[in-house]
């Protein structure tokens, strides 16, 4: 006997609130610039948080480079429809120059450890972690 | 200079393709044929709506298929105050669990057409046009005030 099947969508409209930290590093992105804070042991941290690991409450802002290190990596072969790429990229933990920290974000490509990638930005940006397209390989 | 950034949107959105397995499609099925079919287990009696591959209380196979009535009794209900978008009506509107006549489990529908809701309330289906119908519980509109006296709470306890 057939059985019968139907699509079925679970979908949450959420809206957050950024807080003051993370506003203004998403309000930077907007204007082309990425900030991270200091944390009270003098590390940049990229994103920037308002508490440390160690729930100390973060200083200062820093801006960082657009250029960094990746960290590690994941490949994706096949990305799906919410992907920041339709075409095969990695995601990676990029530290950025000046930055103590790894970012994550999406690299156009294949990549390995080690390597040198460049922010690539979208032309019309409104203030989202997507406004930086993707990465890109340098060497 | 715009404004800062203080929220982002962040939908979380999962598409499923649902399956509804042998004994529901057959279920459905017959929804779209104006019949309303249940299981009855062998060893309790208990007929169960939509009717499941196994008891869920004995564990055996059910494979006894009986119709139960389009008209049923109000064990316990809702009224819904609170707009949502998937919300089938404007609020207020009332949610039933209603125990239809021949079947021990309450289906989840729609009660419209009465001033209030009552447990013990008698209703029955009010259907979508034969053309529209189709395999969903959706073939079934609402349900409706059926003008019967109410039944009393000892007969719908054990099924609530």
């Amino acid at each position: 006997m057939d059985v019968l099947s139907a699509p079925y969508v679970l979908e949450y409209t959420y809206q957050r609130s950024t807080g003051p930290v993370v506003g203004r590093f998403l309000t930077g992105l907007r204007e082309k610039r990425i900030e991270g804070v200091r944390a009270i042991d003098g590390r940049v941290l990229v994103p920037p948080r308002e508490y440390d690991e160690d729930g100390e409450a973060t200083g200062d802002f820093v801006e960082v480079g657009q250029e960094g290190v990746v960290v590690t990596w994941a490949r994706v072969e096949a990305p799906k429809r919410f992907h920041p790429l339709q075409t095969p990229f990695s995601w990676a933990l990029i530290r950025l120059d000046g930055a103590d920290t790894a970012l994550l974000h999406a690299v156009d490509g294949t990549v390995k450890t080690g390597d040198r990638v460049r922010a690539r930005w979208k032309d019309e940006r409104i203030g989202s972690i997507r406004d930086i397209e993707c990465f890109e390989v340098t060497r | 200079m715009s404004d800062p950034v203080t929220v982002f949107q962040a939908p979380i959105r999962l598409d499923y393709t649902i399956s509804a397995g042998r004994h529901l499609s057959h279920y459905l099925r017959a929804i779209a044929d104006k019949r309303i079919v249940g299981g009855r287990c062998t060893q309790c009696k208990k007929v169960y709506l939509p009717q499941r591959g196994a008891c869920p209380t004995c564990g055996i196979p059910v494979e006894d298929e009986v119709q139960v009535q389009d008209t049923g009794t109000v064990t316990t209900f809702c009224v819904i105050r609170i707009p949502f978008e998937a919300a089938p009506f404007p609020p207020p509107y009332t949610a039933i669990a209603v125990l239809l006549d021949g079947a021990d489990m309450p289906i989840f529908h729609l009660l419209r057409g009465a001033e209030e809701a009552r447990m013990g309330m008698r209703v029955k289906a009010v259907w979508v046009p034969d053309e529209e119908l189709a395999p969903t519980l959706s073939s079934i509109r609402w349900f409706e005030p059926s003008g019967e006296p109410d039944v009393a709470f000892e007969q719908i306890a054990s099924h609530l």
